[in-house]
């Protein structure tokens, strides 16, 4: 980590820590509730933690000047080592709940672990903690190869990748303490935010620095889709989040906006979380690895320009769909209902986009179990995006809505989509940044690859036909013209679905334990004289047409 | 148009402020005017704000993740309407910072809770939810009858709520720790209806009149939930079917 930092940029960043530690001094020892003195004691312990490591390598061999004519990918090697860490945390955490909405007494009578507390952990956790670093990890990576160019700072990326972590780690440490705004998926309070603001504004910068050095004249798609995340999270980010906190040291804070333009402020953050993390995101992520892996050039180069402006234009009206029948004006859910229809456009040029550009490589798909996973992922992109466009309509919404119709759909993107191109991206670039020829076990890849298909697989159908169970039993009349069923009457259908899906749950965790033991063996093992095929790939055969 | 694409996709700065045009425009038309038009919320004379016992309540409510299961936004649905009251109103959050609508009902809603049970049932309830309910799969929440309540910084909270709008005066600003115990307890709140209203609940929630507890709190705040104003009982507009 340190090596390639020469000794001022060694000294920077142990005054950085610095000013770090003595935030976090200042808030343990004046705050005025003790939740907020615990997070002032983590940021210190943090950041004196890292201190100490540069500390201990501040007068190492200054690095070689040569190191500057080449990539810089320290920071993606550790971020892949965090995304599994995640990965396993978020999942795991993840069954854990899904057993206790079928146990409820696995919560050990304990005030930290119910299920209201450890939900966002999860939701958090596999999100911003296996999401968001996967995504780090690999923008790095995929925007040094496809500009030609080194990243344009040496302390700024792990300012943004550590930085990024401690954002994540005072997130899932505050809800088991009770440190919420119970915004759904911005559920950090407000100094948590203003955080995350410096970060990612960090990575704004060095993004477009980055992009400014190019040695290529165009601006290669998956990078456009990164752009896009970086620029439209930190709008919505800094918007959904406005507050008044109730003291400078206090945890808590009030949100700016109220009732009806609060909800709609939060759906519209709450969809363009899904569409410009979970989605833009991890499209950059398809457009550089699928084809690279495929050794395929992208299908169609006028597909991406429309999928990406659609996308980019047309998700930011979805959200009001989150609202239909509720207090938020009738217009305003029109216009949700409308743009969610006309999205399946764009968001189905990007899957077939994908799909195509296989085409003349299925026999890799077959033998390849790594690009089996990103061949899947955009099959599941696509029937997710046709899922959300279809409960979005008001009708089937006001059957699906408050019901696991919702979770299972969530799930199918988050599990289909998002984890399976991460794990076929990481796949592809683990050996390629530790100069191994491939994957410690291909048949590991494989059972991954199975686990994780028939875990996503049972989880999303146990959803369905619960969700639906669900929303149909709220609604049935007896022939006396009064409800059938007493809410607990659905609650109890359920119990045999909630098993089901936890045992799906367990089964993609199984498949992501077995991918982190096969990473780690990857970085440990013997590197190799011959690279793999393609990874460091120039644009030229990346574009289409 | 792919003509012109050609060119944008050279210039780094062009694109992010291409991308922030066209990403900010759904927002501003679908957010913006919810600012500024009048019909969006309700109005509604009688709508009574939280006192500071009810807003400790909420916050604990928050904290605890309550909107993680249990929605509060009854929507214009005839078997909601039938199952839960009548549909919820936008003026019945209009003090909500932040709302709690919720979006997953793993239990019912909970918009026109308030008085439908009594405390007793309320409390019984929350320390276990199976002694009352045997096939509930909500959590104990029987630490809360053990914890005293935080009051000593709630004049801070509601100023940072008037601060966003919701109309404390400075009386109750500074009362607010004892408007709070006074709520909970039985020594006398005279000054407390007289801040909040007549219809101001004051009663020992939690069955101990010992100690202001956080269960006197969430209790006292699941009892006024729905009945801050009256505004959607009168409500003459049918539900969508």
């Amino acid at each position: 980590m340190v090596a390639q930092l020469t000794r001022a940029e060694r000294q920077l960043s142990l005054l950085i820590l610095g000013l770090l530690s003595l935030c976090g001094l200042v808030m343990a020892a004046g705050a005025n509730d003790d939740l907020f003195a615990l997070h002032g004691a983590l940021v210190l312990v943090f950041a004196m933690g890292l201190g100490f490591l540069i500390l201990s390598s501040l007068h190492a061999p200054e690095p070689h000047p040569g190191r500057l004519a080449e990539y810089y990918d320290d920071p993606s090697r550790v971020g892949i080592v965090l995304t599994m860490g995640w990965a396993l945390f978020g999942l795991a955490i993840g069954d854990w709940v899904a057993w206790m909405l079928a146990y409820p007494q696995l919560t050990f009578d304990a005030a930290w672990a119910s299920f209201g507390r450890i939900r966002p952990i999860h939701t958090t956790a596999v999100i911003f903690g296996f999401g968001g670093n996967a995504l780090i990890t690999t923008s790095y990576h995929v925007v040094q190869r496809t500009c030609r160019t080194r990243l344009a700072g040496q302390f700024s990326p792990w300012f943004v990748l550590l930085g990024y972590n401690l954002f994540c780690l005072l997130a899932v440490t505050g809800y088991p303490l009770g440190i919420t705004q119970s915004k759904e998926y911005a559920e950090p309070e407000w100094y948590v935010d203003l955080w995350l603001c410096v970060v990612w504004v960090t990575y704004l910068v060095l993004y477009i620095r980055t992009l400014a050095r190019r040695r290529e004249p165009h601006i290669y798609v998956a990078n456009w889709y990164y752009l896009a995340f970086i620029v439209v999270v930190a709008m919505l980010h800094i918007i959904n989040n406005l507050a008044m906190p109730v003291a400078w040291n206090h945890s808590r804070a009030y949100s700016a906006f109220a009732g009806v333009q609060d909800a709609m402020t939060q759906w519209w953050y709450g969809h363009n979380a899904v569409a410009f993390f979970l989605t833009a995101g991890f499209l950059g992520m398809m457009y550089y690895y699928l084809p690279v892996r495929a050794q395929r050039p992208i299908f169609s180069y006028r597909m991406s320009i429309i999928s990406f402006w659609g996308i980019t234009f047309m998700y930011m009206w979805a959200g009001s769909h989150h609202l239909h029948y509720t207090a938020l004006p009738h217009w305003v859910q029109t216009l949700g209902m409308t743009f969610s229809l006309i999205l399946l456009i764009p968001s189905w040029g990007s899957a077939a986009n994908a799909l195509l550009t296989l085409n003349g490589a299925w026999h890799k798909v077959r033998d390849d179990a790594t690009l089996r996973f990103m061949m899947v992922a955009a099959i599941f992109y696509g029937l997710t995006t046709f899922e959300g466009s279809f409960m979005a309509i008001r009708a089937v919404n006001s059957l699906s809505h408050y019901t696991d119709w919702t979770v299972g759909h969530v799930h199918a993107g988050a599990l289909g989509w998002v984890a399976l191109i991460s794990f076929g991206a990481l796949y592809s670039l683990t050996p390629a940044l530790w100069g191994r020829e491939r994957m410690h076990s291909a048949w590991a890849v494989e059972a991954h690859f199975w686990l994780a298909l028939a875990g996503t697989l049972i989880y999303v159908f146990a959803m369905w036909n619960s969700g639906v169970i669900q929303g149909l039993m709220w609604r049935t009349y007896d022939t006396g013209g009064t409800l059938a069923y007493s809410f607990v009457d659905s609650l109890v259908a359920m119990h045999p679905y909630y098993i089901a899906r936890a045992v799906g749950g367990a089964l993609f965790l199984a498949g992501a334990a077995i991918g982190a033991w096969n990473v780690w063996m990857t970085i440990k093992g013997p590197s190799s004289a011959s690279q793999p095929a393609g990874i460091d790939q120039p644009l030229s055969v990346l574009a289409g047409e | 148009m792919f003509g012109l694409h050609y060119k944008l996709e050279k210039h780094s700065m062009a694109l992010v402020l291409g991308i922030i045009f066209v990403a900010s425009i759904g927002g501003l038309v679908e957010i913006a005017p919810l600012f500024t038009i009048d019909e969006t919320v309700e109005d509604a004379p009688d709508l009574r704000i939280y006192t500071p016992l009810e807003l400790a309540g909420r916050n604990i409510y928050i904290r605890e993740g309550c909107y993680a299961c249990h929605s509060q936004m009854i929507r214009t649905l005839r078997d909601e309407v039938e199952r839960y009251g009548p549909y919820s109103l936008a003026v019945e959050s209009k003090h909500d910072h932040p709302m709690q609508w919720g979006s997953k009902r793993t239990g019912p809603d909970l918009a026109r809770i308030g008085d439908k049970y009594s405390d007793e049932w309320q409390v019984a309830h929350l320390v276990d939810p199976r002694a009352v309910v045997p096939q509930s799969i909500m959590p104990s929440y029987k630490f809360l009858a053990r914890t005293s309540l935080r009051t000593d910084d709630l004049g801070l909270h509601l100023t940072a709520l008037r601060r966003v709008g919701v109309p404390y005066t400075d009386e109750m600003v500074t009362n607010a720790a004892a408007d709070a115990i006074a709520q909970a307890g039985t020594d006398g709140s005279a000054g407390l209806t007289a801040r909040y209203g007549e219809a101001t609940q004051a009663r020992v929630f939690d069955g101990d009149p010992g100690k202001v507890t956080e269960m006197d709190a969430l209790v006292a705040y699941l009892q006024i939930l729905g009945r801050l104003t009256n505004a959607a009982h009168t409500n003459s507009q049918p539900p969508e079917e």
